[in-house]
């Protein structure tokens, strides 16, 4: 029987050269009539090792990375197909300390499988979920997650099972699930990773979804810049049609439910919900006055339950195992966990999902190894560009809901962008309104106008003169925002530019000579 | 990409067609126009427009919205460099600077008869190995000067 030799084809691993590495072993193995079948897999998210090859023997699968093109002949002289050693040797992934602490509830098949096989994904526990949901009662079935207390991991936190009580409840000829995977902030890259390694179990959530609140179809909007995932996730679609997990009656059920993949163009306001909806709509991607909540009337009017990657892809395991099992990770109202990302000038980036309550330096030093340049770490962005800055002092925060809105920041989508003390705050601070600025979709006065306002108010208090009078209309300008605005960018939009002021306020007040030599 | 070509109003109702029955159907219309001519033509927004029954005026609206949509040609291959605070912390800027400095290549300044066309993109979910890009919807990681001058040189047909 054929060796199986398992390589990545996550747009990451790609980006480092998978696609290279995996026609070097075809064809070594071509050359030296060598017994390997090649599997195209997700990432484990260890993205330091990609190219991360895995070779599978009695003992389990032992890895070997980063792999280069030009290592592949000297893998094959030592026997790597029996899982000898090399210099590239990492021993039995699964024994990886950055893997073996992590608790994989979500991205447990990730990097495992391979992504498109839907045999595959039922031989690693897939289906298991939406089996058990369609022998029960829808209503048990919306309690059963609101027990769970899964909140939306897109970054509000909302409790995702009220949402779904919601739609529900309301009565209409036609309901609609959507999957939030505009995953647009900066850091985060866990909806790419599980739409490209583990497709399936985003579809299986989304029909568990569909079951619950009695909706027929569903789209995934998924943002322009993810290509590839795309691709895949609509590839994914195409074969549970063909294996009647999606269609009139799924899994021979006299439920129907339907997907279909749909692409952004380019615009990261269409992560805010209403704003995706009205996009899908085939409109400006602007944001909607709420009330009327989506679940009462959202896509085309219709009651619409609307959830990020990450919260549908948890449904399966929750349904699997029961609520309890799920609410037992964890801490305070933060239950379950998170696939945190960890990103920016790091040693170990990669994708580390663990119980709520894990604090930053947790992920940053134990995980991470500090900073990939090696000086020290001077801020740690959490939750993407509407995140805080948080400095040294504050790295023992916990990594939990209402712990971060406490330390006046917030966690997001789970990213963790990591600074050396090269970054310059005052900057930082510009480019979040600047950012905003450019990404407003315009509805409202206090992000569209404050956004610039606020850039040019940084550009000021660089420039030096009357510091404390621009420092005084800088803090109430983001005041102005965070109240007057109508959704989260120009809301948040405050909190990295105060975290700077607050935490690296010496950035703010480079003499004017200094600030203009750089 | 099959983008430069001249646009041509009876190929782009065919390709309007195609897809005008969708719900929703502007945003999967407008990405196989400008696949298809590399940029959405004004004649083009008004068989849009036709189409969904909407007004020339929304129909612009949604074109103009979205930065995926460009309403002229664009010349040379596409890099989208990611500028967002992840390749920020990894020096991405710098890489702004290297291209004007050793290319002359203005990010997000598109020029006639140009091998290359670079533009900011914010975030493509490739954090972990920042800085980032997407050359023809080529992934690139851990992008650096030697990595941007062998772009350069491939979106000029030189080997490399």
């Amino acid at each position: 029987m054929s060796v199986r030799v398992f390589i990545p084809a996550d747009s990451s691993a790609i980006s480092v050269g998978a696609d290279a590495v995996a026609r070097a072993i075809v064809a070594e193995a071509q050359t030296r009539a060598a017994d390997a079948a090649i599997v195209r897999t997700g990432s484990r998210g260890l993205f330091w090792l990609e190219p991360l090859v895995e070779v599978e023997i009695p003992d389990g699968r032992v890895g070997y990375g980063p792999v280069k093109p030009q290592d592949v002949p000297s893998l094959f002289d030592a026997d790597f197909l029996n899982g000898r050693p090399h210099s590239k040797s990492l021993g039995r992934i699964e024994d990886i300390p950055y893997l073996a602490r992590q608790q994989r509830l979500v991205f447990a098949r990730c990097g495992v499988t391979d992504p498109l096989s839907l045999d595959d994904y039922r031989r690693h526990g897939g289906l298991r979920g939406l089996e058990r949901a369609l022998q029960m009662d829808p209503s048990a079935l919306v309690e059963e997650v609101i027990a769970s207390g899964l909140r939306g991991r897109g970054g509000a936190g909302f409790p995702t099972g009220i949402k779904w009580r919601t739609a529900a409840g309301a009565h209409a000829d036609q309901k609609y699930v959507v999957c939030n995977a505009d995953e647009g902030d900066s850091g985060t890259f866990a909806d790419r990773m599980l739409m490209e390694g583990d497709p399936f179990l985003l579809i299986e959530g989304m029909a568990i979804a569909g079951v619950a609140v009695g909706a027929t179809m569903g789209y995934v909007y998924i943002r322009s810049e993810y290509p590839h995932a795309f691709d895949v996730f609509s590839r994914a679609i195409e074969r549970a049609r063909a294996a009647g997990l999606l269609g009139p009656k799924i899994l021979g059920s006299d439920h129907a439910f339907d997907l279909e993949a749909r692409l952004g163009a380019g615009a990261y306001i269409c992560g805010e919900e209403t704003s995706l909806l009205e996009s899908l709509e085939g409109k400006r991607g602007q944001v909607r006055a709420k009330p009327p909540l989506p679940a009462i009337s959202g896509l085309f009017g219709k009651p619409t339950v609307i959830n990020n990657v990450l919260s549908l892809a948890s449904v399966p395991w929750i349904l699997e195992h029961g609520a309890k099992a799920y609410a037992d990770y964890g801490m305070g109202r933060s239950r379950g966990t998170q696939p945190f990302q960890l990103a920016g000038n790091v040693r170990f980036g990669g994708l580390i999902e663990l119980a709520f309550g894990a604090t930053i330096r947790d992920l940053v030093e134990d995980f991470g190894g500090g900073t990939r340049s090696g000086r020290p770490i001077r801020a740690v962005q959490v939750g993407g560009p509407l995140g805080a800055y948080f400095p040294e002092s504050l790295l023992d925060t916990p990594l939990d809901y209402e712990a971060m809105i406490a330390a006046r920041g917030m966690l997001g989508h789970g990213g963790v962008v990591v600074f050396d003390d090269a970054v310059d705050m005052a900057r930082q601070a510009r480019f979040a309104f600047e950012f905003c600025a450019k990404e407003s979709c315009g509805k409202c006065t206090p992000c569209r106008i404050g956004s610039i306002r606020g850039a040019e108010m940084v550009e000021k208090v660089i420039a030096g003169g009357e510091r404390q009078k621009n420092v005084e209309l800088l803090r109430d300008l983001c005041e102005v925002m965070t109240d007057g605005s109508l959704c989260a960018l120009g809301g948040l939009t405050p909190l990295p530019v105060l975290s700077a002021l607050d935490h690296f306020g010496e950035d703010f007040a480079k003499p004017p000579a200094r600030a203009a030599a750089e | 990409m099959a983008a430069r070509a001249a646009f041509d109003a009876d190929l782009a109702k065919n390709i309007i067609d195609r897809k005008r029955s969708l719900p929703g159907a502007a945003l999967p219309i407008l990405h196989d126009l400008q696949h298809q001519f590399g940029y959405i033509d004004d004649a083009a927004i008004a068989l849009v427009a036709e189409a969904l029954n909407i007004s020339k005026a929304e129909a612009l609206g949604v074109v103009s919205f979205y930065h995926d949509f460009c309403r002229q040609p664009v010349d040379g291959k596409q890099l989208k460099l990611c500028r967002a605070e992840s390749c920020q912390s990894m020096g991405c800027e710098e890489l702004v600077a290297h291209l004007e400095a050793r290319h002359g290549i203005k990010v997000d300044e598109a020029r006639p008869g140009a091998a290359l066309h670079v533009e900011t993109v914010y975030c493509l979910g490739n954090c972990a190995l920042s800085p980032a890009a997407l050359f023809d919807r080529e992934p690139v990681g851990r992008l650096d000067r030697a990595a941007v001058d062998a772009i350069v040189a491939r979106a000029k047909g030189q080997t490399q």
